[in-house]
């Protein structure tokens, strides 16, 4: 039944004989899903990652001279050639799974995203990247505005947020994502067994089924009783998933082999978030070890192991992974041998689709460089993080990215499909 | 639905913790003014809670040896729970909960910083335990309701606090920005109402605000626990010149703290914090952040309520009580359209749970790993924002997490529940009224309650003893405190 159940999923609903033997939620997801499907695993990098440490800038004398205990010495990043502007470009040395696949041509890194008057606030920038509009941190999410694109009625799974808060990404007006941080605690537990086991089920869902007329918030909550018992036996499908790679033991990872599982098992899922924090460097940060070295360590080998993971099954082609943080840091070190609050950070994106290589070009670290702002205190956006998304949902999710980010973005987008 | 009446239940769950069988003897006669006053005025009342640990007739602790709230976080958190259980001053509980968020400090990055028991201590030590300055937690219990500003100036020298936002590596040299943009964009004035350069100014006015080790102090495990860390106010690492601000310091309306010698530096930061204080805008920011934690998060807030909330607190110079006096007492609080108007937190609805089923040999580390998965972990927030409240707490998952919370403490109430309702189990009926009575949602439509009739007939006939009893008695306490209506308070 996996089996075919994934095959269903990957050839979309024109190849679907099965009809009626197919349980009703796979007419639902077939329905929304057209007739490709394609993933979209949204990894946040909560805290403000330090991007000058990711992608170092390893010829720049300035970055030296500005991150004196703080800078990955040349020697030890991982190249990865020079941007259009001639500035040799390394990964942190702890990113050696990313770094394959960037040889495989399969990530592209996209340097100095941001906006115009970058938000310092980790609340605000990070509200900003989730509404696409840095005019206004509240309202709905970019997500969550795809996915009231797509037909009703959604599938309760056509989301799947693994972080046990909604981030205002998914946020919408008429889409609900459930959010399962821990696929293997989403059960149905009881004080009884047996007969009053099930019949306690059927109360609460017949509780849940309650619209709740003239009182809204009792009736969303009934709608988030009804949506965790509706999905309970698709989520268990996932989380009975065997990788093909062994994951790091970490939540980060672990998240990851949960959003494989769901891909692999074709549970109906297709836009996944993820999140891991710590990146809010103000002090300690390290160089090439160090706490930022762990930083790097559990994203890179989470990252590489779920890109492995899927390409094995088969999937890789259709999963694309987007990483982004709220801001990059400051570019000199601050006297605690950490980094403040700055302004355009890196982008990553990949998958067995991404057009691979460098986007964009690094700043001049040097005092003074005209892509420095803030007194040369930050590094000055160059390409408009809502372009990134744009590229996305025009040609990897195939939808309008113009009324969904409220303005044409496509411009100077990088290519990164 | 109603254990004393609407008023007094209302009252319980918003400065307390619910309706718990003691409580119900102290409350049953006292009118609304009464309670209030009881509550608002807690001195009156012994603090003797943490005393009553280990009795037999009390919720239990678990621990892996000794327990040791002190210095291990998860005994910590234990202690703090039992606390909300079994206090006799419900409302220093709960604005001890109000500030944690408000001042929201994770433990995680203590434990990094200066190790667990360190770390732990640095949040939980009750003051005279063990030498070294009290934990932050008592720092927010002993200021529940008292002087906002005198509050400010204690969490800007709290240990925790200082190694949280990074202040204790706040330098001449290197001024450190994390907690000078906080207590502005946080703490006090909030987004909108300060600029960039305000920040900078302020890590200029803590500069040298920074942390010393006691002489037995050491960054590991094995240290002596008797060792702390205290505040410093390091003169020669503060820096001197004029700092000046976007908003009035002083009443004279001017916007910069002159310059000072490094000796009397430390004045620079009790200037700004007074500024901040009494600024109009923290004023009304607090006012807000207690009309959804007091009176509602489903409605927005009446701007009469914020003019004279803010007004309050601004007359009593940043006093806290009268404040909460005035709310509690207040058209806005007793309305009865803002009954079970606020979602409730993680854990409120775990210690209302414990309160309403039972708890008799109920472990509260059972509720730790349930309380995670609900988003809510005590001396854990999410980062210094505080955690999303209102209708953040719900997604499948964490409402799944509430669900199956109820489970496992109906599951170990099963027997002790059947025993106490023997004369209640006559009918079906009768159970369920008497269930109702005990165990809180907001108001049941039909349709949940034929939901739950149905639920007790399908016991078939209805016996009323032994096993029917116990069996259903406790999956009507399941299926109550996980119905989304005793998701409210």
């Amino acid at each position: 039944m996996a089996v075919s159940r994934r095959l269903f999923i990957r050839n979309g609903v024109a190849t679907v004989t099965f009809g009626l033997a197919a349980p009703s939620f796979l007419s639902a997801i077939a329905q929304a899903q057209g007739l490709r499907n394609r993933n979209l695993v949204v990894v946040y990098l909560g805290g403000g990652n330090d991007a000058l440490n990711t992608l170092v800038s390893y010829q720049d004398a300035a970055y030296y001279s500005r991150r004196p205990s703080i800078a990955v010495p040349a020697g030890q990043v991982l190249q990865v050639g020079t941007d259009a502007a001639g500035h040799a470009l390394g990964l942190h040395p702890r990113l050696g799974g990313l770094r394959n696949i960037f040889n495989e041509g399969r990530l592209a890194l996209v340097q100095r995203t941001g906006y115009p008057n970058s938000s310092r606030s980790h609340f605000e920038a990070t509200d900003i990247y989730g509404t696409a509009n840095p005019q206004s941190s509240t309202g709905s999410g970019w997500l969550g505005r795809y996915l009231d694109t797509l037909p009703r009625p959604l599938d309760a799974l056509a989301a799947w947020n693994t972080t046990g808060e909604t981030p205002r990404a998914l946020l919408s007006g008429q889409s609900g994502v459930p959010a399962i941080p821990n696929a293997s605690t989403y059960t149905f537990a009881s004080p009884n067994r047996g007969s009053a086991a099930l019949e306690e089920r059927a109360a609460a869902q017949a509780m849940a089924a309650n619209p709740a007329n003239g009182r809204p918030h009792l009736a969303f909550v009934n709608s988030t009783s009804r949506g965790a018992i509706e999905t309970l036996d698709r989520v268990a499908l996932a989380t009975s998933y065997t990788p093909t790679v062994a994951y790091p033991n970490n939540g980060f990872a672990l998240a990851l082999r949960t959003v494989a599982g769901a891909i692999v098992r074709g549970i109906g899922s297709r836009v996944f978030w993820v999140q891991t924090g710590g990146f809010d460097t103000h002090a300690g940060q390290g160089g090439a070890g160090g706490a930022y070295g762990d930083l790097m360590g559990s994203l890179g080998d989470g990252l590489a192991a779920f890109y492995g993971d899927v390409r094995n099954q088969g999937l890789g082609g259709d999963t694309t992974v987007i990483v982004f943080s709220e801001f990059g840091r400051r570019i000199s070190e601050n006297g605690s041998a950490g980094t403040d609050h700055g302004a355009a950070g890196v982008m990553m994106v990949l998958g067995g689709a991404v057009r691979g290589g460098l986007h964009g070009t690094a700043a001049s670290l040097a005092p003074g460089n005209p892509t420095l702002e803030n007194n040369s205190g930050d590094v000055r956006y160059e390409t408009d993080f809502r372009s990134v998304y744009a590229r996305l949902l025009d040609q990897w999710l195939g939808v309008n990215s113009v009324p969904i980010l409220n303005g044409d973005f496509r411009a100077g987008a990088p290519a990164i499909f | 639905m109603a254990q004393l009446n609407p008023e007094i239940d209302h009252l319980l769950r918003r400065a307390g913790f619910g309706v718990s069988a003691e409580d119900a003897d102290t409350f049953r006669d006292m009118s609304p003014a009464a309670a209030v006053a009881y509550l608002v005025d807690y001195e009156g009342r012994p603090d003797d809670v943490d005393a009553r640990i280990g009795r037999p007739d009390h919720v239990l602790v678990a621990t892996k040896d000794l327990f040791a709230p002190d210095i291990d976080i998860n005994d910590a958190r234990q202690r703090w729970l039992f606390r909300m259980i079994h206090t006799r001053r419900p409302l220093q509980e709960k604005m001890a909960l109000f500030w944690h968020n408000h001042f929201a400090t994770a433990y995680s990055k203590l434990a990094v910083d200066s190790g667990e028991r360190q770390g732990a201590k640095m949040l939980a030590h009750k003051a005279g335990v063990l030498r070294g300055p009290q934990g932050q937690i008592e720092l927010f219990r002993q200021y529940a309701l008292g002087n906002f500003r005198d509050l400010l100036v204690q969490v800007a020298q709290d240990p925790a606090m200082l190694v949280w936002l990074d202040g204790k590596s706040n330098t001449k040299a290197k001024p450190q920005e994390n907690f000078g943009r906080e207590i502005i964009e946080l703490f006090t004035i909030g987004v909108g109402n300060y600029v960039e350069s305000d920040v900078y100014a302020a890590a200029r006015v803590f500069t040298g605000w920074n942390l010393r080790g006691s002489d037995d102090y050491r960054q590991d495990e094995y240290g002596d626990l008797n060792a702390y860390q205290e505040f410093v106010y390091n003169a020669e690492q503060h820096e001197t010149s004029d700092k000046t601000f976007s908003f009035p310091i002083y009443s004279n309306g001017s916007r910069t703290i002159a310059s000072r010698s490094e000796s009397a530096g430390l004045q620079d930061g009790m200037d700004l914090i007074t500024a901040l204080a009494i600024h109009p805008e923290t004023a009304r920011r607090l006012a807000r952040k207690f009309w959804n934690f007091f009176v509602s998060e489903i409605h927005p807030p009446d701007p009469a309520f914020i003019d004279s909330t803010a007004a309050v607190y601004l007359q009593n110079r940043t006093e806290i009580r009268p404040v909460v006096r005035h709310i509690l007492t207040s058209p806005w609080f007793t309305d009865p359209s803002m009954h079970y108007a606020r979602y409730s937190w993680p854990i409120e609805f775990v210690v209302r749970g414990i309160r309403e089923v039972g708890w008799q040999g109920f472990s509260l580390d059972r509720a730790r790993s349930p309380l995670a998965a609900m988003g809510q972990q005590l001396f854990e927030p999410p980062n210094v924002g505080g955690w999303p409240l209102g209708a953040n707490w719900f997604s499948t998952g964490t409402m799944l997490a509430r669900t199956n919370f109820a489970a496992t403490l109906a599951a170990s109430q099963k027997e002790f529940l059947g025993a106490s309702l023997t004369s209640e189990s006559q009918s079906p009926q009768a159970l369920l009224a008497e269930m109702l009575a005990r165990v809180t949602p907001a108001p049941l439509d039909s349709a949940p309650q034929q939901a739950l009739m149905s639920y007790l007939a399908a016991a078939g006939a209805w016996t009323g003893s032994g096993e029917q009893l116990n069996t259903r008695a406790a999956g009507l306490a399941r299926l109550l405190v996980g119905s989304a209506e005793y998701q409210f308070v």
